[in-house]
């Protein structure tokens, strides 16, 4: 009888406490990496928490981490959908298909993707340019490298990262024009393992500045074992890598982005579009240049971020050639936002192939 | 002596590197098989070896002690499995999918306070003499202890399994534990110590990830070591220094293609990662023609005394 009673007054306190709590909005968010990975997802994590603190009990906020991109995102999502998320944020590239299938099914859910170029009525797309915070590093690179030799670790062979490749070897090239660039695909977002032994191997050919495209601060590690090799933070700001071997880094910040669409859900004024923003609107940040680079080099490197930022400097200005050798852009024309966002080519000076 | 503008040595001596997280969790699960168990919690084991590894190893600044307690952290683990599939009879397969779950929690748990900081090194040991060889001094024996302990762990596995008393029991509960059973010998018991070791090695292989490989620790590192472990066991048919050749063989691919790639050397990446994926197939399609596919013969089934 006694534990009767103390059961129904525990069952009506939960049924209270979770109407209290029952939020005018729900979103969710699918993470390809896991949230502590240091980089890209914890960067997109960080936005979700801001979500939570800006809007407090109005809107709940549901993640799952980890997810590979193909069918097993499809289930994800529609969890999600099924679960009552209003508005979810699909976090990677590889998730473009699904989010366009899943949110057939759903017609009333309002779904984000990342860095994708596929929208519909209730799908946006939004991403960071950057290859805007690419160039300052490929400057950075550049300067600093004694081997000449610059290491690249990319992730996939898409769009966004050949972007960030050719930018940051236009502006290495124009700080050092006898500048080297070897590019290898680790086929993986995360794998610190893997991502250490494609920065080892990169710095066993000789390369002694390592610029990653993959989410993990395992390269970071590597460099600094290896002692006189540079890096760069991705995603975030991977500070604990700092002075040395981390001098710079491209830091995401998601947080306003993720506030104004959730805000949008809210009000009911949510439409579908593309954003795609930069250092100037803060979208991309340029963390510390830090004492490890020499002052005239920062001072340059900050001037260019600073060029950006205004718009009065595009990094992909002509005259600027295709690796063919065909000609791309003409003296002083900039390149428009569909080739960027459909980008397949290396720019002259690159070697090697992109992997189809 | 620079191949396709790859330093062979480097590339050996990185490859035992790269081999040796591997290697050694897939000892361990060999011995677990041989005894009839399939555990398939091995990346579980592996992420909380990692953590803990870890967490010892900058707290005390002891590499050393940080291998101890992922070892015994992973046999803990493993415990777990053990005593729910030996003595709650629950289903291997699902029991260990959902200690693999556990595991990934649990060192994400648990690891939250150590992201970004750096683990002290494991220094290499440059034996005396042998290091100072040419080209193999620095291909073989300039490496850190564990590397030669995961060696010497398979060694020890053939040995025992092959040529001592413990590893015919051992084989014999793997092949019919009723007849083991009859014979006096306890089933329960000797799968538990084989579960145990698994877990130590899974999770020594875990550590050397975190400790040596990376060096640091980041959720969710091992990325998937443990599931190749458990192909590579496969491979080698439960033979252990096939087990050796299937780590070096996975590992190398890796570390060969990587390597390949930044060398400026044109062959398409997809052929090299799937290549041992290939070679583990054609060689299951060779053992199975033969018609003896080696696997132990009560792998996965339930035993109680009763039957």
């Amino acid at each position: 009888m006694k534990l009767k009673s103390i059961l129904a007054t525990t069952v009506a306190a939960v049924a209270l406490s979770s109407a209290a709590m029952a939020a005018d909005v729900k979103v969710g968010f699918v993470f390809v990496g896991p949230v502590g990975d240091g980089g890209w997802t914890y960067e997109h994590n960080q936005g979700r928490l801001a979500v939570e603190k800006h809007f407090g009990d109005r809107v709940e906020t549901i993640f799952q981490e980890s997810v590979p991109e193909g069918a097993d995102a499809e289930r994800v999502m529609s969890q999600m959908a099924l679960q009552g998320a209003d508005l979810i944020f699909t976090t990677s590239f590889g998730y473009m298909d699904p989010t366009i299938n899943v949110a057939k099914k759903f017609p009333k859910v309002k779904f984000e993707h990342a860095t994708g170029y596929k929208r519909a009525d209730n799908v946006s797309t939004y991403s960071a340019r950057f290859y805007e915070g690419r160039a300052v590093q490929g400057h950075i690179a550049g300067k600093m490298t004694k081997t000449n030799k610059v290491g690249y670790i990319g992730s996939f062979p898409i769009p966004e990262v050949i972007r960030g490749i050719n930018s940051a070897y236009i502006h290495a090239k124009k700080a050092n024009p006898d500048v080297e660039f070897n590019v290898v695909w680790a086929y993986t977002w995360f794998d610190p393992a893997k991502e250490a032994d494609a920065a080892n191997a990169l710095i066993e050919q000789g390369a002694d500045v390592i610029l990653q495209h993959t989410d993990s601060t395992a390269p970071q590690a590597a460099a600094q074992k290896a002692g006189n090799v540079i890096t760069f933070g991705q995603a975030s700001d991977m500070g604990e890598y700092a002075p040395f071997p981390r001098v710079s880094s491209i830091i995401d910040n998601w947080a306003p982005y993720y506030i104004a669409r959730t805000q949008a859900v809210l009000d009911g004024t949510w439409v579908s579009t593309d954003t795609w923003d930069g250092i100037g609107p803060g979208m991309v940040g340029i963390g510390e240049i830090t004492s490890a680079v020499p002052a005239d080099v920062k001072a340059e490197a900050e001037a260019l971020r600073d060029a950006i930022a205004s718009g009065e400097y595009h990094p992909f200005t002509g005259p600027l050639n295709k690796q063919d050798g065909s000609a791309w852009l003409a003296e002083g024309e900039t390149a428009d936002d569909g080739t960027l966002a459909g980008m397949s080519f290396y720019v002259e000076g690159l070697k090697g192939t992109i992997p189809q | 002596m620079d191949l396709l503008g790859i330093n062979p040595i480097l590339l050996i001596a990185s490859l035992m590197v790269s081999a040796t997280p591997i290697l050694l969790a897939a000892t361990g699960e060999l011995v677990v098989e041989k005894s009839g168990v399939l555990n398939l919690g091995v990346e579980g084991m592996m992420i909380v070896g990692a953590v803990v590894g870890f967490i010892t190893a900058v707290t005390v600044e002891s590499p050393a002690l940080g291998f101890a307690t992922a070892a015994i952290a992973g046999a803990l683990l493993s415990l777990i499995f053990a005593i729910l599939v030996l003595y709650f009879k629950s289903n291997q397969v699902a029991t260990g999918l959902g200690l693999t779950l556990v595991g990934l929690g649990i060192s994400a748990l648990l690891g939250k306070p150590y992201e970004g900081i750096k683990s002290p090194s494991l220094e290499s040991l440059d034996i005396p003499l042998l290091s100072d060889l040419p080209v193999v001094g620095r291909m073989l024996f300039s490496h850190d202890a564990m590397v030669y302990i995961s060696i010497l762990v398979v060694l020890l596995v053939w040995y025992t399994l092959k040529h001592t008393r413990l590893g015919l029991i051992l084989r014999a509960v793997g092949e019919n534990h009723d007849a083991a059973h009859a014979l006096g010998y306890k089933v329960i018991h000797i799968r538990m110590f084989a579960i145990m070791f698994g877990g130590a090695c899974a999770g020594l292989g875990g550590a050397y990830i975190s400790l040596a490989r990376v060096p640091q620790w980041t959720e969710g590192m091992t990325a998937g070591a443990g599931w190749i472990a458990l192909a590579i066991v496969v491979f080698a048919s439960w033979k252990p220094w096939r087990a050796l050749v299937g780590a070096y063989l996975f590992g190398g691919i890796t570390v060969l293609q990587l390597n390949l790639q930044a060398a400026g050397v044109a062959i398409p990446v997809e052929y090299l990662s799937m290549s041992p994926f290939l070679i583990t197939i054609a060689v299951l399609v060779i053992i199975s023609a033969k018609g003896n596919h080696g696997a132990p013969a009560s792998l996965g089934r339930l035993f109680h005394a009763s039957n």
